[in-house]
């Protein structure tokens, strides 16, 4: 006969909860709340003594870090003069040092644009978004360019370091973002070639590795242009960079514009409001707010991907470092090279990807547990 | 009293470019035109240009001599071999260091990601610093690293780093034990081959008995061991026919074994590192999409928790994961290009660039390259397309 489904007995009282508070309540309760617990706390606390230590040990306690030639580092640790002896040229690459004021002003502005966009306290935003993605480019165009109103020409072989990569960075994100609204708008179009044309290009793009667009913008965009036209190498590696991205872009804002409500274009169409109207007045405000993290995070593969130049023979900030290493003065710094490097990009991105986060949650409204 | 206005244009009557379909038409018409402007323009100017260059079009020189040695082929190459033969060898190239760090990549990326979600506090912050680390840093940058910082300071040969004396490390790479299969050797082949469809119809038999009676089978257990164990049974029977050649210095060198190039290891732990950060976030974000009201009628129906993960929750993250995983996939084989920056011998640093600097068909060789990479996405994205058709919600 089988048992009866009730208990007939009482069960026995649970322990009470543990009521220890403070730092050894917090440990019991986060690294040895169990055997199993208690085993990988002790595991990741001596990876970390085994790893980090070290590591501070070479990066700070044992380095030098000031002086001007390798003599200069005494310490068994890193040798960061290597950085610190070349830290104009890592910064403004072979841009002659009288004009380098030109890059100091646009950086400045580009920081103060970027401050003024990403503070979301400050007024006028729509304007001054404006401005970045307009009035911004042609200044820079202009002072960095030089050739025009007095400034002396600097061609764009001599641009370099961190200056080129912010450049590429620059222009990609200008670039892709309008081309990457376009070309989002074609592929939800009715009109079946338009929109053949796009998902086209988009997929075209998407499925080829930014190195062989490179590659091709080095290598077929010279045969696209009459033979007696120069083509600049920068520009050349831009346009590659520019279409490349606004491919992704493109994905980024059709996903905002799939979860916009077909009642607001409805809507939109019971006002006798045109199509362009439609899309800049009501679609597009919504749904490029929608996708700002999807954006930001296209910004920031885009700017990784900037260090791609280097292979088509452009001194980015990377390359300048690779550079600096087959210097016959500085052999065997590559370690501290290649880590100031990543420090570097690490910095930009990771702000970036904090930022995106913060504006995730500021818009995020939904009912958390 | 309602009068039908007569002022109003009926529709049709308006003005042509104020009619939808006719407007739409100019619109594409107009774009075609375009287009095809520029096109004409382009193929214009570049068939002058490859004339006036003196350059021969088509894919004729793919039967000229090679000339150039290539270090790492899985298929017969020597600098005799024709060019067609190099596009081959890189291929392969790049398809084998794909297939190394798509494994190792979702190895990491899934024990990185659990970790995340762990009650430890440390655990889960280790993890966190890890995917915050090593996806804000250029995978040039890391490539870059692990070969000239890393893997480029390993001692010489004869100071080789050495692993239970079977594995070397070493600055021209890690060389290994080679296993030569001798006579016989094909039993064991054969008895796993067995013994994956025994265990494969074990379990639909098992499936079915469960539809039919309730209850379940250890068909997990049972599985591994008949997979695990046959062949090995057969192997020893038949007398371990395998023979290993081990690695040995002479002079400078090591002879025998199986030595690994350093820029295929760098680039491989470069790509798993990295694309393990994605898809650690990816794997975390997936079983937090899971809602809890699914975790709770589990608890609620008192299943155990290690069957509401593998039955409840796992399932359902998979529909989140696995879209997310293959075009992180797709990023890795992308990147893999990214071995021409260190010389590793992939499809862009023979083909696009050895083969292209030779013969000068930018053209040809740039348009091969990029659709060996198209037809790897899209044939991807066309099977994720059936996956997704496949596991879709099933609503009314």
């Amino acid at each position: 006969m089988r048992e009866s489904t009730f208990r007939t007995q009482m069960i026995e009282a649970r322990e009470a909860p543990d009521q220890r508070r403070g730092l050894s309540g917090w440990l019991r309760a986060n690294l040895f709340n169990g055997p199993l617990n208690s085993v990988v706390s002790v595991a990741v606390i001596g990876l970390l003594a085994w790893i980090l230590w070290p590591f501070l040990k070479w990066a700070v306690v044992d380095a030098n870090f000031l002086g001007s030639t390798r003599e200069d580092c005494t310490g068994s640790g890193a040798c960061w003069v290597f950085i610190s002896a070349r830290f104009e040229s890592i910064i403004y690459g072979f841009y002659p040092a009288a004009e380098r004021w030109r890059v100091d002003i646009v950086f400045a502005l580009m920081a103060a644009l970027v401050a003024w966009l990403a503070i979301p306290r400050l007024p006028r935003k729509r304007l001054v978004g404006l401005f970045t993605l307009v009035g911004f480019p042609i200044i820079a165009w202009f002072l960095l360019l030089g050739g025009h109103f007095g400034l002396p020409e600097v061609p764009t072989r001599a641009w370099g370091g961190l200056m080129l990569t912010l450049t590429v960075a620059t222009v990609g994100i200008v670039g892709s973002l309008p081309l990457g609204v376009i070309l989002a708008l074609g592929r939800r179009s009715k009109m079946p070639f338009v929109k053949s044309v796009c998902v086209i290009f988009i997929e075209f793009w998407r499925g080829v590795p930014l190195i062989t667009v490179l590659f091709m913008a080095s290598v077929m965009l010279p045969l696209f242009v009459p033979g007696n036209v120069e083509f600049d190498k920068l520009l050349r590696a831009l346009i590659g960079i520019m279409f490349f991205w606004s491919a992704y872009m493109a994905e980024v804002v059709r996903g905002g514009l799939q979860a916009i409500g077909k009642g607001q274009n409805e809507a939109g169409q019971a006002l006798g409001l045109g199509y362009w109207q439609r899309m800049g007045l009501i679609i597009l405000p919504q749904a490029l707010k929608l996708v700002i993290p999807g954006i930001v995070n296209t910004f920031i593969a885009l700017f990784k991907d900037t260090s791609l130049v280097l292979i088509i023979g452009l001194f980015d900030l990377l390359a300048i470092i690779r550079a600096g290493l087959t210097d016959s003065n500085w052999l065997g710094f590559s370690t501290e090279g290649y880590v100031f490097a990543a420090l570097v990009f690490w910095i930009f991105c990771f702000s970036m990807s904090r930022y995106s986060q913060y504006i995730e949650r500021r818009l995020n409204t939904s009912y958390r547990r | 009293m309602l009068r039908p206005s007569t002022s109003l244009p009926r529709r049709g009557q308006g003005p042509l470019w104020r009619n939808p379909t006719v407007r739409a038409l100019i619109v594409q018409a107009v774009l075609f035109l375009i287009l095809a402007i520029i096109i004409g323009y382009l193929v214009h100017n570049t068939l002058n240009n490859l004339e006036a260059r003196g350059i021969q079009t088509g894919f004729g020189f793919l039967e000229g001599r090679a000339g150039f040695s290539i270090p790492q082929s899985l298929i017969d190459y020597t600098s005799d071999s024709s060019y067609g033969t190099t596009f081959v060898v890189g291929l392969l190239n790049t398809l084998l260091v794909s297939a190394l760090g798509i494994v190792a990549a979702t190895l990491i990326g899934f024990a990185v990601g659990i970790a995340r979600l762990s009650t430890n506090w440390l655990l889960a912050r280790l993890a966190t610093i890890y995917v915050e680390i090593f996806r804000n840093i250029p995978l040039l940058v890391q490539i870059l690293f692990w070969y000239y910082a890393v893997l480029r300071a390993l001692p010489s040969p004869r100071e080789s780093l050495s692993l239970f004396d079977l594995f070397f490390f070493n600055v021209r790479g890690v060389v290994m034990p080679d296993p030569q299969p001798l006579a016989g050797f094909s039993a064991t082949l054969w008895a796993l081959l067995i013994a994956v469809v025994a265990t494969l119809l074990f379990a639909r038999f098992a499936k079915r008995r469960q539809a039919a009676t309730g209850q379940a089978l250890p068909v997990y257990w049972i599985g591994a061991a008949v997979v695990i164990g046959l062949p090995l049974i057969v192997f020893l029977a038949s007398g371990a026919p395998l023979a290993w050649t081990l690695p040995e210095l002479r002079g400078f060198n090591f002879r025998g074994g199986i030595n690994i190039l350093p820029e295929l290891v760098a680039l491989w732990l470069a790509l798993s590192i990295y694309t393990a950060a994605f898809i650690a976030e990816i794997v975390r974000s997936g079983i937090l999409s899971v809602s809890h009201g699914q975790t709770e009628a589990a608890r609620s129906l008192s299943l155990p928790g290690a069957i509401t993960l593998r039955k409840i929750v796992i399932p359902q993250a998979m529909r989140v994961i696995v879209p997310q995983m293959t075009s992180q996939y797709l990023n890795l084989i992308k990147n893999s290009s990214l071995a021409t920056a260190i010389g590793y011998p992939d499809l862009v640093a023979v083909f696009a660039g050895t083969t292209l600097n030779q013969t000068g068909q930018a053209i040809e060789i740039i348009a091969m390259t990029m659709a060996v990479y198209l037809v790897i996405s899209l044939t991807v994205s066309f099977l994720m397309n059936l996956y997704n058709a496949r596991t879709l919600l099933k609503e009314r």
